[in-house]
């Protein structure tokens, strides 16, 4: 067994030959942050005394969700036969919806630590991550964690991995990051069988920025891996997309505080601080060269991520609309992935049309609104971007549903996915009836082991986004799991399902669907609404329409009685009371013609059921 | 009084009241309210401030109680002089409870004589008494009488057994005609409080029950809907399932039968609750509160006003004694109102009239409410020409709300 390392290489000056960076790959809830908090132990740059679990997950939410959205890179210490080594790792994120970011991640590395729940097994992400791991030629260290649970079944799940990614059984490391059992091992292994990096130390300096966060104290801190020469404190620096220059005011690597130092060299990780305030000006995916000997080629960057979900964010009190807007930029210096634009919703107010990667990212981003920022927020049921075509040729992307357009439409084109579902082979008929449900063409099927079996299916984004997981999850006990990635679009028959409070259409209601799917809708959220909305002094008829055409409806029967009939005698004060109580009510209402809507209302019926249990967890 | 006590500002001990008490004053009214807090039993429903002697661990302060409410009588007396308002003789007298006439009649006629002592009494002044049917006699009422008492009214709550029952009630329907006739006999004026909406309360049950109050032709009904007050028995049989809860349909429909059948045996209303025979015959005490007239409430937990002061008494009669006993003010806390607030009560207040508020004194958000209130059909819009605000019957039921519409944000 390795000892901690008596020296650690110092930044700048580190052969090459002597750097390990590696990620760890897993499905969500494997046990990757607790795994990193092992190796941050035992590598000894964070003592027993300051480890809090999950160290890395910086963000409270974060915390609390038990899940890591931003990467961050560690730099580690290790002795193996007496030589020292640099190990850098990276943490990435395990969720589908950040696959962008794992990917950012995956290519500073030459290795991942691909690690696997022995008492789960093998997942859809795991295979997902795998699958970019293996694009990226990174080598793959198969591990399974938390052998120590009594459920834990290695011999199985060593098998599975050996089957999927070639080799022995044998060579499936076993450990716990909880008990920190063959935790050493691993990080010995890591040191032997990665490749060290390989780079031109004398070549113009060449970085790739793999990570990008804003800090409200030093502005954007830039994480990058040095491919080739070196990069030093104070020397102006370029963006190779933008040819935007900068001071490098900072450079220094992550242990896992910031710390200074006198530059990066070949294979090194660390970040850069420049003075810039926008993540977009250090763009994920992008060069950095030194400006006066600037490099003629840059790396193969990244894609942009696109945004595949939207929704309208609204603040429940109209005059938060400037905190909001300046919320949404400040998350943006740190979310690359976030984009978004002003809207007006009749119902709502003053508002934004925002993208995101998918529905946790929508949560996540929406929680920390309200949370860093003080907001309560209002989201609209989130959609996909629709292409609408009209008969005049003109071409329209509609990511807000009131924004349908009314007039002849020739052809509208909906976003496609690929997406593989691994499961017991006793839920294959229901995961298969729920697919057809939800439009999805059968791609394919293959055995993984003999009970597990993988399928595969080209299924309409809008179909899977809001609540197919949960579905999925219930259909099959908790047992499948759901990888997807954009795949093309298709012609669909898809309609614009309207909602009117008492006559008046309420915007923020409006969805497309699917034709066959428009009546469900209508009675779902007609049905929804009366419950929600409390009797008003008069009838309110609620109606789902498309076009002018009627297809759903309920009505609220008007309030009878609204007074207290009680002998209150003197006590005039409790009854003013009562009185100022029930106008605070009346301001926490939106006005829909003359219909008074509780916020209450407008959050529950735009509440997916599957945000409302991610809000639980 | 409802038993929790509002948050307010500290009272001082002396009970002395700001200057701003005295601006005004010539055009206010001065009652008394005097709470007797002990009832026999606690009614399921009911959250007031009473107590029964197995509560209090025995009779001792019911006995004492007399004296002790005099003792704040004198202490009234001397922080109203040493505030400089002028000795006004008594307008009304209210005994409420609780169950005042849970106490000897003589009690009572002593705690009012002691008043009359300080303050004396307005010619044609109102006297009036809270009473269960089952704690008079006709001895007691003629007792009162002779006091200088005016009228009873009684806790008659319903005519029917079984939502009798449900209420705790203890007494009997066929007590009810007697107490009345007795208090006929002693020269009191009469009136009847009925609750409706009782859970098991059919509406044959509540016709019923008005039908009969009706027949023993009161000069006065108050019909209150039952409210399920947190932390009452009855709020925990509804929690449990053991009786079914409180429907606001049901109240609706049940106030406007009670307002047909009242006005049809010849009352009118004055206040959302209240019917009178005639307008004299309105509780003027009542109308005193909503007039935002002033008055003292004497007892644990009463609740006085005196121009633009609220304030209240500690509730426990334990503790209410003993700061009389060291010579210091009951009150618990008190809130002084200022010109905005006080106008937002007579606007609340003043809505739930038959007499209504005048337009020209609402502001501008309530004026320009008026046409909308009167194409919801809330206000009366024969008298909303004249000038006034007075609600429709389902105005009536939708005073809160109607309230809300006129009151700026
Ligand atoms: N028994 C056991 N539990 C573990 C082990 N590693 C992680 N866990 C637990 O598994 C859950 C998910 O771990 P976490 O490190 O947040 O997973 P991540 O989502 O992959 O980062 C947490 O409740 C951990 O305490 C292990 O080796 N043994
Ligand atoms: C102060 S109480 C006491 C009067 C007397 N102790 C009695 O019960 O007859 C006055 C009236 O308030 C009404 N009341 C009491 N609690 C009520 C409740 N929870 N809901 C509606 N009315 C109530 C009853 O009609 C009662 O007669
Ligand atoms: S008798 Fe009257 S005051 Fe006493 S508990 Fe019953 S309702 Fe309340
Ligand atoms: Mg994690």
């Amino acid at each position: 067994m390795s000892p901690m390392a008596r020296t650690a290489p110092v930044p700048a000056a580190t052969d090459p030959a002597i750097i390990r960076n590696f990620c760890i790959i897993a499905h969500i809830d494997h046990g990757k942050s607790t795994l990193a908090d092992r190796m941050l132990q035992y590598t000894g740059v964070v003592s027993k005394r300051d480890m809090k679990a999950q160290y890395l997950d910086r963000m409270d939410i974060e915390r609390e969700r038990g899940i890591t959205i931003k990467s961050q890179a560690v730099r580690m210490p290790w002795e193996l036969d007496g030589n020292s080594y640099a190990l850098n790792m990276i943490d990435t994120p395990g969720h589908v919806d950040f696959t962008y970011e794992v990917s950012r991640s995956l290519a500073a590395c030459e290795g991942a630590v691909l690690l696997v729940d022995a008492a789960q097994g093998i997942e859809a992400q795991t295979l997902a991550n795998l699958y970019l791991a293996m694009e990226n030629n990174l080598t793959i260290i198969p591990v399974l964690n938390k052998i120590d649970l009594p459920a834990a079944q290695p011999e199985k799940y060593a098998a599975e991995l050996a089957n999927l990614i070639g080799g022995d059984p044998e060579d499936v490391l076993k450990v716990s990051g909880k008990t920190g059992v063959g935790v050493e091992a691993l990080l010995d292994k890591i040191v032997r069988d990665l490749p060290a990096p390989v780079g031109d130390p004398n070549a113009p300096a060449r970085a790739m920025i793999f990570d990008s966060v804003y800090d409200t104290y030093r502005g954007v801190v830039t994480y990058v891996r040095v491919v080739d020469g070196m990069l030093h404190p104070r020397e102006r620096i370029q963006m190779m997309s933008t040819r935007a220059t900068h001071e490098l005011l900072e450079i220094g690597v992550s242990s896992p505080e910031p710390t200074p130092s006198k530059g990066l060299g070949v294979g090194e990780v660390g970040y850069l601080i420049t003075g810039v305030k926008d993540v977009r000006q250090s763009k994920v995916g992008d060069t950095v060269t030194n400006l006066a000997k600037p490099a003629s080629e840059s790396l193969s960057g990244y894609a942009d991520a696109k945004p595949m979900v939207f929704s309208g964010l609204y603040p429940l009190d109209g005059t938060d609309y400037p905190v909001l807007r300046d919320a949404l930029e400040k998350l943006m210096l740190n979310d690359a992935a976030l984009v978004y634009e002003p809207e007006t919703s009749a119902a709502l107010g003053f508002g934004f049309r925002v993208g995101f990667l998918g529905l946790l990212h929508l949560e996540i981003t929406r929680e920390r609104l309200e949370r860093e920022y003080n907001l309560d927020l209002i989201s609209t049921a989130p959609n996909v971007e629709y292409e609408v075509t009209l008969e005049d040729k003109k071409v329209i992307h509609v990511t807000n549903p009131s924004e349908y357009p009314t007039g002849k439409i020739s052809e509208v084109r909906e976003p496609m996915v690929s997406a593989t579902i691994l499961a017991p082979n006793e839920f294959v008929g229901s995961i298969m009836e729920l697919c057809q449900s939800r439009r999805g063409q059968m791609r394919g099927m293959d055995y993984l082991s003999e009970d597990r079996v993988e399928l595969r299916y080209w299924i309409p984004l809008a179909e899977i986004v809001f609540d197919f997981f949960d579905l999925l999850k219930s259909k099959t006990r908790g047992y499948a799991s759901l990888d997807w990635k954009a795949d093309g679009e298709q012609v669909a028959d898809l309609v614009k399902v309207d909602i009117l409070l008492q006559g008046e259409q309420v915007d923020a209601f409006s969805a497309i669907t699917h034709r066959d799917k428009a009546y469900a809708y209508g009675v779902m959220m007609t049905g929804k609404l009366r419950e929600l909305i409390p009797r008003q002094q008069f009838e309110v008829p609620i109606q789902a329409a498309i076009g002018s055409r009627i297809i759903a409806r309920e009505s609220i029967r008007a309030i009878r009685k609204d007074v207290l009939a009680k002998c209150y005698g003197g006590d005039i004060t409790r009854k003013r009371k009562l009185l100022e109580k029930q106008k605070e009510g009346k301001k926490r209402m939106k006005m829909v013609g003359r219909v008074e809507v509780p916020q209450e209302a407008f959050i529950a019926a735009l509440t997916t059921d599957e945000s409302k249990d991610k809000a639980k967890k | 009084m409802p038993s929790v006590l509002p948050l307010g500002d500290p009272a001082p001990a002396d009970g002395i009241l700001p200057p701003q008490v005295l601006a005004g004053v010539e055009h206010r009214k001065f009652g008394l309210y005097v709470h007797i807090p002990f009832c026999a039993v606690r009614c399921g429903y009911c959250d007031f401030n009473t107590y029964t002697a197995t509560e209090l661990g025995g009779g001792a302060s019911q006995d004492a109680y007399a004296a002790t409410a005099v003792t704040e009588l004198d202490f009234a007396s001397l922080a109203l002089d040493a505030s400089g308002l002028p000795r006004r003789p008594l307008s009304t007298v209210f005994f409420g409870g609780g169950t005042p006439t849970l106490l000897p009649a003589e009690d009572l006629a002593g705690i009012l004589k002691a008043a009359i002592g300080h303050w004396g009494l307005e010619p044609g002044a109102e006297v009036s008494t809270e009473a269960n049917p089952d704690s008079v006699t006709p001895e007691s009422l003629k007792i009162l009488a002779d006091a200088g008492f005016t009228r009873v009214s009684f806790g008659m709550q319903s005519a029917v057994p079984h939502v009798l029952k449900v209420l705790d009630r203890t007494h009997t329907p066929s007590r009810v005609p007697l107490v009345v006739q007795w208090a006929r006999e002693a020269g009191l004026a009469v009136s009847l409080d009925l609750i409706y909406g009782t859970p098991g309360e059919s509406m044959a049950d509540w016709q019923l029950s008005l039908e009969t109050a009706l027949s023993y032709q009161p000069d006065h009904i108050s019909a209150y809907a039952l409210i399920v007050e947190d932390g009452t028995k009855l709020a925990a049989q509804i929690r449990r399932g053991e009786v079914p809860g409180i429907d606001d349909d049901d109240h609706a429909s049940k106030y406007e039968l009670a307002d047909r059948l009242i006005s049809e045996a010849g009352l009118n209303w004055y206040e959302v609750s209240n019917w009178s025979r005639t307008p004299d015959q309105a509780c003027r005490h009542n109308l005193a509160y909503w007039r935002g007239d002033d008055w003292w409430g004497i007892g644990p937990g009463a609740h006085s006003h005196v121009g633009g002061v609220r304030w209240w008494n500690v509730k426990h009669p334990t503790a209410y004694a003993s700061r009389l006993g060291n010579a210091s003010s009951p009150a618990a806390g008190r809130e002084t109102l200022d010109a905005e607030t006080r106008e937002v009560e007579r606007i609340m207040l003043e809505a739930r009239l038959g007499t209504g508020l005048s337009v020209d004194a609402l502001g501008a958000i309530g004026r320009h409410a008026m046409a909308g209130l009167i194409a919801d059909q809330l206000v009366d819009p024969v008298q909303a020409f004249k000038g006034r605000l007075v609600l429709t019957l389902k105005g009536r039921l939708l005073a809160d709300a109607v309230v809300r519409r006129i009151l700026p944000d």
